[in-house]
């Protein structure tokens, strides 16, 4: 029993070494980590360990998405690690580990749990880049009201509550005003003063132009 | 110089000294005044220092040689901006009457250039609020976190942002397609964009309450508009002082270029500039100064007012400079740091292999072991002094340049709030000038009837405005709103500041406005008020007026559209006009200009037809009487 998962493992090491001396294979996807942007001073160094979570997780979602078949950490095969921490990597079906798993498939495995990749790494779509596989980007936030009518309402009501106001106060005024005097002559029956009104009368007539002008120009 | 056109009826026509007097004593008659001298400072302050000082003038500073521009532009305004000023008080004071009624004084034939001023501030109010109708809506949607002008909106996939937005940018999208929805000619008007509306008629609103009872609440108004402008451009100052890169922007805008001074462009652009900063020849000024007290020291006002002016333009300059260097600075970085990017991707190098410094070196090494792949990469072209040379004037500056900055600042909303308050107040305190210089001359005309009251001539004239602005509401509004920048404000201008100088100076008579001046702030003006008021100024804007009209007639008539389909988008297209601009472009610089002549000769042929009736009746009843006999 230990023999052969020996001799299986050993194979699929062989055939993985095997894999990564060939050229591209069209199933491959190239994957780029920008750790350091991302994270400026808290990065992490990227070692074997690393490759091996990236395995992992790429595992976890080739199950999440293919449910019922187990795949491995074995079944995901990384080549051509750069210094810019970049490489490239097939999925090895899990019936013949001489086939791959197709394009396809692998994109919407890792589309379907791209957040969960993302965060096992600390890392967002713009710094762990899989060449190919676009991001679905976020809707932008929209709330229901848009704001700019919430204050454009605002403005408006101060603004007419401010038109009303300066248009009644003097229509209120002038009859206040035109109360008292008749209180005064009630009052004062003796005297015949008539108290000259000269202010609320003419509260809203300004800035007439000089009435000789009517003599002078014919036009 | 004794040169003066015969002006018979002129003492009938204007008030006396004694009257004058008297007149202020008894307080007769119901001209509105100012409530105090600050009122008057800070209005005239408010109308002069508008929007064209944030956008116009440092966009003419920095492409006319930087500090170099300084020269041209101070010497003309002492020469040119200085003389005009003092004859639009001077004469406003001494005759107490708005635009229409101080030509009319001087000589009834004289009343078109009232006209004309009048015809020139309602055509540029109309533009000019909507322009605030704009600011108002970037300042109704700055209380939000996002600004909505960072993000694009999603394409029908959710796999990329909308075509439009990808190929320009998120500044230029919410500027074109969301706040304007504009059209890709101004042949296709393509309906009314609701939002604009909303705001235009909040804009007018404001504008209504502010003036509703002319000076007596504008001149409160202006306590806060021709103030906070400045307090929010001290703001901005020190926050601009401390980004990254500010330096690089004020440097740009003030290191001298002593050759553009030979240029003649440099010259009339700076004269242009004077001219309109002052807002001259609108009809506002006179109507200002007509309600102060009749021994105000007009003199010593327009001196304030002039180096105001001038070192305000220079403040607000500077402050913009900051904001567009630290653009530009961040706009470069990110550019260096994307071909970093793109080369350490191509070569898997590890990151921050190469940087900022090291980039070029690595490029050469790289270009000679391995020339083909480094041909095959796609590499931006990185270059400052375009970055700090693009987009800085206008409407660009205001809505897509500072926006865009005020992106990457901490703390957007409050800076986006601030800055659009500001160019607010900038914009309504030029409103309060241009609005009198409308309503005055109504009234003065009789248009509306004499028993309205002041609220009502508002509110008829904001209302009439407003459906009239509902043009700069269409999809195509944006064009139109350029068209009447481009020739409302330019030679009718220009011709009604001519006609000013040579009415004052030589029917009027320099002679009696100097007494005049003698008798308002105790002694004459001194020789240089003479000289230029007599010879340079006039000449100044001649010089300015047949320069711009032989390089306008020069030019095709062509505008810059936004075509998303066009070759060079994002860059702005060049369309020739249709034909049909020609009537508008003739309705808008024409008939104010031609207003002047036409009065006079209307006058001269409707007095001369009375003259004739009036001799007709008189034979004939010299006839009836010799019959009789």
């Amino acid at each position: 029993m230990l023999g052969k998962i020996f001799f299986l493992l050993c194979l699929s090491s062989a055939w993985a070494e095997d894999l990564c001396s060939k050229a591209v294979p069209p199933e491959a996807y190239y994957v780029r980590l920008s750790i350091k942007t991302a994270l400026g001073d808290k990065a992490y160094v990227w070692n074997d360990n690393e490759m091996f979570l990236f395995q992992a997780t790429l595992a976890f979602a080739m199950r999440s998405q293919f449910s019922g078949q187990e795949y491995n950490v074995s079944n995901i095969v990384v080549c051509d690690e750069t210094p810019r921490v970049s490489f490239w990597f097939v999925v090895t079906s899990l019936e013949d580990p001489s086939r791959l798993v197709s394009r396809g498939d692998v994109e919407q495995a890792v589309r379907k749990s791209r957040n969960r990749i993302n965060s096992a790494f600390l890392l967002t779509d713009q710094t762990l880049e899989f060449i190919g596989i676009t991001p679905t980007l976020a809707a932008p936030v929209a709330p229901n009201t848009p704001p700019w009518l919430i204050v454009f309402g605002v403005v408006m009501g101060a603004v007419f509550a401010g038109i009303l106001v300066l248009l009644v106060l003097p229509l209120i005024q002038k009859k206040r005003k035109k109360n008292q005097p008749m209180e005064d002559e009630d009052s004062d029956e003796e005297t015949q003063v008539k108290t000259a009104e000269n202010g609320p009368e003419r509260s809203g007539v300004y800035n007439m132009s000089f009435s000789d002008d009517d003599k002078f120009t014919q036009m | 110089m004794r040169l003066v056109i015969p002006n018979p009826g002129l003492d009938q026509r204007i008030p006396t000294y004694e009257d004058i007097e008297r007149m202020e004593k008894e307080e007769a008659g119901d001209r509105p005044k100012w409530d105090n001298k600050a009122q008057y400072i800070l209005t005239c302050v408010g109308f002069c220092i508008g929007i064209g000082n944030v956008w116009r003038f440092p966009y003419l500073c920095q492409s006319h040689g930087g500090g170099a521009f300084l020269i041209p532009y101070l010497i003309l305004l002492v020469l040119e901006g200085m003389p005009l000023l003092l004859l639009e008080f001077g004469i406003g004071q001494r005759l107490r009457k708005g635009s229409v009624g101080v030509w009319r004084a001087i000589n009834p034939y004289l009343t078109g250039v009232g006209i004309a001023s009048m015809l020139v501030s309602l055509l540029i109010g109309l533009y000019y609020n909507t322009l605030i109708a704009w600011i108002m809506w970037y300042l109704f949607n700055s209380f939000q976190n996002p600004l909505p002008w960072t993000q694009c909106p999603l394409n029908d996939n959710a796999t990329g942002f909308v075509s439009e937005c990808q190929r320009s940018s998120t500044v230029d999208y919410y500027f074109y397609r969301v706040t304007l929805n504009s059209s890709t000619s101004i042949d296709d008007s393509g309906g009314i964009h609701w939002p604009i509306v909303l705001c235009l008629l909040s804009a007018w609103t404001v504008i209504f309450i502010c003036y509703i009872r002319g000076i007596s609440t504008s001149g409160k108004a202006v306590y806060v508009t021709a103030i906070l402008p400045y307090i929010v451009l001290a703001i901005f100052l020190i926050r601009g002082l401390t980004l990254k890169g500010a330096m690089n922007g004020v440097k740009f805008l003030f290191t001298p270029d002593v050759d553009e001074l030979i240029n003649p462009s440099t010259w009339l652009d700076a004269g242009a500039q004077v001219f309109y900063a002052f807002s001259l020849a609108w009809g506002g000024l006179i109507s200002f100064s007509s309600y102060n007290p009749v021994h105000n020291n007009c003199m010593q006002d327009a001196v304030i007012l002039s180096v105001i002016t001038g070192l305000t333009s220079i403040y607000a300059a500077t402050v913009t400079y900051t904001i567009i260097g630290f653009r530009a600075t961040d706009r470069y970085d990110s550019c260096i740091s994307d071909n970093i990017v793109t080369l350490s991707n191509a070569f898997d190098l590890p990151e921050d292999s190469i940087t900022a410094s090291n980039y070029e070196a690595a490029l050469n090494h790289y270009n000679t072991s391995d020339p083909t792949t480094v041909l095959g990469l796609d590499f931006k072209i990185c270059d400052m002094q375009k970055l700090l040379s693009e987009g800085v004037e206008g409407t660009g500056l205001a809505f897509i340049v500072f926006t865009e900055a005020i992106t990457k600042m901490p703390g957007s909303p409050i800076w986006s709030v601030l800055f659009f308050v500001m160019l607010l107040c900038l914009g309504l305190s030029t409103l309060f000038g241009n609005i009198e210089g409308v309503v005055v001359p109504l009234r003065d005309l009789n248009v509306l009837p004499k028993k309205w009251p002041q609220e009502a001539v508002t509110g008829v004239t904001c209302f009439v405005a407003f459906i009239i602005c509902l043009l700069f509401a269409q999809n195509s509004g944006v064009y139109w709103v350029t068209l009447f920048d481009n020739f409302a404000g330019s030679v009718p201008l220009l011709t009604i500041g001519l006609s000013e100088m040579i009415a004052i100076v030589y029917i009027y008579g320099i002679d009696r406005f100097n007494e005049d001046l003698k008798f308002m702030i105790g002694h004459k003006p001194s020789i240089f008020w003479q000289v230029s008021w007599r010879f340079i100024s006039p000449l100044i804007v001649l010089v300015i007026l047949v320069f711009y009209l032989v390089t306008q007639a020069q030019k095709k008539l062509t505008y810059l559209v936004w075509d998303p389909d066009s070759e060079n988008f994002p860059t702005m297209a060049s369309v020739p006009y249709p034909s049909w601009i020609n009537a508008v472009v003739f309705l808008l610089a024409g008939i104010p200009s031609l207003a002047v002549p036409l009065y006079a000769l209307c006058r001269l042929v409707f007095v001369y037809c009375k003259k004739k009736r009036a001799s007709g009746q008189k034979s004939q009843l010299d006839m009836k009487g010799q019959e009789a006999m």
